[in-house]
């Protein structure tokens, strides 16, 4: 499966307007301006340190920006208020970067944990339900494990299996591919393209991981360091090769691109 | 084919939930159900309506076979969710026990959406459950479990004091290395800033020792005598054990949460490979900052002791002046050093076992919490333990 073969991007689920994310007085990132559309696959990519993660604290209203608003579909997010708030963020699953498993819970009780207090499942189901969950990434067997049992790298993809407990509409993913090895990368990417398929689920994902971003997206920004702004946005396989900023084209070939863009063929 | 759905905005499990699960029900015959057949020597799984996790719970009808189906019919399905892939998972599951092999079961039948995550599922066979504690099963092993514990835990404790004895012989010989700024930070830490919740405490304790004492001692017209009995309690034993228990619970509960946060993080691996030895560098200013700062910090309760003493002596009469010469009478510079040399040892009590308990914390929030708990536990145990030990002495030598 690959990226293009995903139909043409219908109407936006998210928009940043005019973003500007400031810690008090230091402006990380100004003038942010993308749409991500439903079943998009996007990608938040950019230089370590440049504001990844924090953009996507944003788009899931861990912080408040510090211009410019956030809608989701024709709702302005930055504005609602918490009640209101709570009932959007029950259709984002988010993975942190360090997995954020609840430490003094099992891997079956993280996932059911959240299934437990939104539906009314029996025991028996919830608990096949987290199994479920565990084999999508490839963790069938290890319900009954503490996290501090198991390794980093499958911390990580049990992390991904409880963003993915309530079925969620728009998935947040940061920095999902760091520290897997290249087969369950791959693997990875497959199950965000499966979920994208099957699911319909629109997935946000924050990487630099070039092959993962390549293989699976369709729509990213890229957030520019040097001009603390957006370099580029688009599907990152034709940035790779037509973008007009040079420092995308650099960062989409590691360092290795010619001066000029290619023409796009007309 | 299936028409996947995701149910929006879904609620908590409060009364508009219950209302939606009522219009479900009412909307449509769709009810989730399976039905088991055989056809054929086959095994077929009928699988129809919306299974939904906000829906009605599946019902499932024929006896469930021991056997993964064969074949299904979903012609009835409607919509479904993650509960769908869930159910037929455990089917694949309760009828294959782990082999370490992946399970290849026929997916004849199903649409092809839930034949994709099917197939993603089962593409890392199940890990065979053989590297966890098997639980003891009888009392007899428990009690012998239990036993191991403690004796390994005493072995912990005696290795970490010998630690400790010879660590503080490198310190004495010029040979161990930590920052001077991290044993002033620690003297701060534990010293200046305890200065408040010492004196409200040490105040309290006079106050109540010489209300207690007035009532009995003006019985025989002995009310003066409270002077006495402030100053040797305090001085003897509740200035020193007040502090060594206040100090427990705020320093050496702050020494195991930092030293166990520092080990989750891998950073004490990290001293260990620049060639630092962790223990002079994190446990030893520790310890020496306590045995430094709590005798000073005792010699400073009894004082405030004292005076707690005194305003009650002010209210039932006696000068202050008078207080404080009768008090000076009846101690001795014995008695007044009793208390500051049993708080050296408190000091290195609290000390070890707040970083001991740090250093063998487990890897995770969880184990910082437990880890704190035990050593306020430890310490606060070791320090009655020692002080009743200490009476004794002190009883066989007559000081």
């Amino acid at each position: 499966m690959t990226a293009q073969q995903h139909p043409p991007a219908t109407k936006p689920m998210i928009t940043a307007r005019d973003l500007t994310m400031a810690y008090d007085s230091f402006v990380v990132m100004r003038d942010l301006n993308f749409e991500i559309a439903e079943k998009d696959i996007f990608i938040i990519m950019g230089s370590s340190g440049c504001g990844k993660s924090t953009l996507m604290r944003h788009l899931i209203g861990l912080q408040e920006p510090a211009k410019g608003t956030i809608l989701y579909g024709d709702k302005d997010f930055t504005a609602t208020d918490p009640a209101e708030r709570g009932a959007f963020t029950r259709r984002f699953g988010v993975m942190y970067q360090s997995g954020a498993l609840w430490s003094s819970l099992t891997l079956a009780e993280n996932i059911a944990l959240p299934i437990e207090e939104n539906t009314r499942m029996t025991h028996k189901a919830i608990r096949d339900l987290a199994s479920y969950k565990l084999s999508l990434v490839g963790l069938s067997g290890y319900e009954d494990y503490y996290p501090s049992q198991i390794s980093g790298g499958m911390n990580k993809r049990a992390g991904i299996a409880r963003a993915m407990a309530l079925d969620p509409e728009i998935l947040f993913l940061d920095e999902p591919g760091a520290g897997l090895d290249p087969l369950s990368s791959r693997r990875l990417d497959e199950l965000i393209l499966r979920l994208r398929d099957s699911l319909g689920s629109t997935v946000v994902i924050v990487t630099h991981e070039l092959a993962s971003i390549l293989a699976i997206a369709n729509n990213s920004i890229f957030l520019d360091t040097a001009t603390r702004t957006q370099g580029a946005t688009g599907n990152p396989s034709e940035l790779r090769k037509h973008s007009e900023n040079p420092a995308v084209r650099l960062f989409l070939n590691r360092g290795e691109q010619p001066e000029t863009p290619t023409e796009i063929p007309t | 084919m299936a028409n996947f759905h995701i149910p929006f905005p879904r609620g908590k499990a409060c009364p508009d939930v219950i209302f939606l699960r009522y219009e479900d029900m009412s909307k449509s015959d769709a009810l989730p159900s399976a039905r088991w057949t055989k056809a054929d020597d086959k095994v077929v799984l009928e699988i129809s309506g919306d299974w939904l996790r906000d829906g009605p719970p599946p019902k499932i009808h024929g006896p469930a076979s021991h056997q993964a189906p064969d074949r299904y019919v979903t012609t009835e399905l409607g919509t479904f969710d993650s509960i769908l892939p869930a159910f037929i998972l455990a089917q694949f599951r309760t009828a294959n026990p782990p082999t370490g092999t992946p399970l290849e079961p026929s997916m004849e039948g199903l649409p092809a959406g839930l034949i994709g995550l099917l197939e993603l599922a089962l593409a890392v066979p199940e890990e065979i459950d053989a590297n966890k504690d098997a639980p003891a099963t009888s009392e007899i092993k428990k009690l012998g479990k239990a036993s191991i514990r403690v004796w390994e835990s005493l072995h912990q404790v005696a290795d970490f004091t010998g630690q400790a004895v010879i660590s503080m012989g490198r310190f004495v010989t010029g040979r161990a290395h930590f920052r001077a700024q991290d044993f002033w930070a620690i003297v701060q830490e534990c010293g200046v800033q305890a200065l408040p919740i010492v004196s409200l405490i040490s105040f309290l304790i006079g106050l109540i020792l010489a209300f207690v004492g007035n009532v009995q001692l003006a019985n025989f017209g002995a009310g003066l005598y409270v002077a006495d009995l402030v100053g040797i309690a305090m001085v003897r034993e509740m200035g020193v054990v007040m502090t060594a228990i206040i100090m427990s619970g705020r320093t050496g509960a702050a020494f195991a949460a930092h030293i166990g946060s520092m080990k989750v993080n891998e950073e004490i691996d990290a001293l260990r490979t620049f060639g630092f030895n962790p223990f002079d560098f994190l446990v030893l200013p520790r310890l020496l900052a306590l045995i430094l700062m709590l005798p000073i910090l005792t010699i400073y309760a009894n004082i405030v002791g004292i005076l707690g003493g005194m305003l009650v002596g002010a209210t039932v009469g006696i000068p202050p002046v008078l207080y404080w010469n009768e008090t000076l009478s009846s101690l001795d510079m014995t008695t007044a050093s009793l208390g500051v040399f049993k708080s050296v040892f408190f000091g290195a009590v609290i000390a070890l076992s707040g970083c001991l308990e740090g250093m063998k914390c487990e890897n995770s929030s969880a184990g910082v919490g437990k880890a704190t708990t035990r050593a306020v536990v430890a310490s606060i145990t070791a320090i009655i333990v020692l002080d009743s030990g200490f009476a004794a002495i002190f009883t066989i030598l007559d000081i």
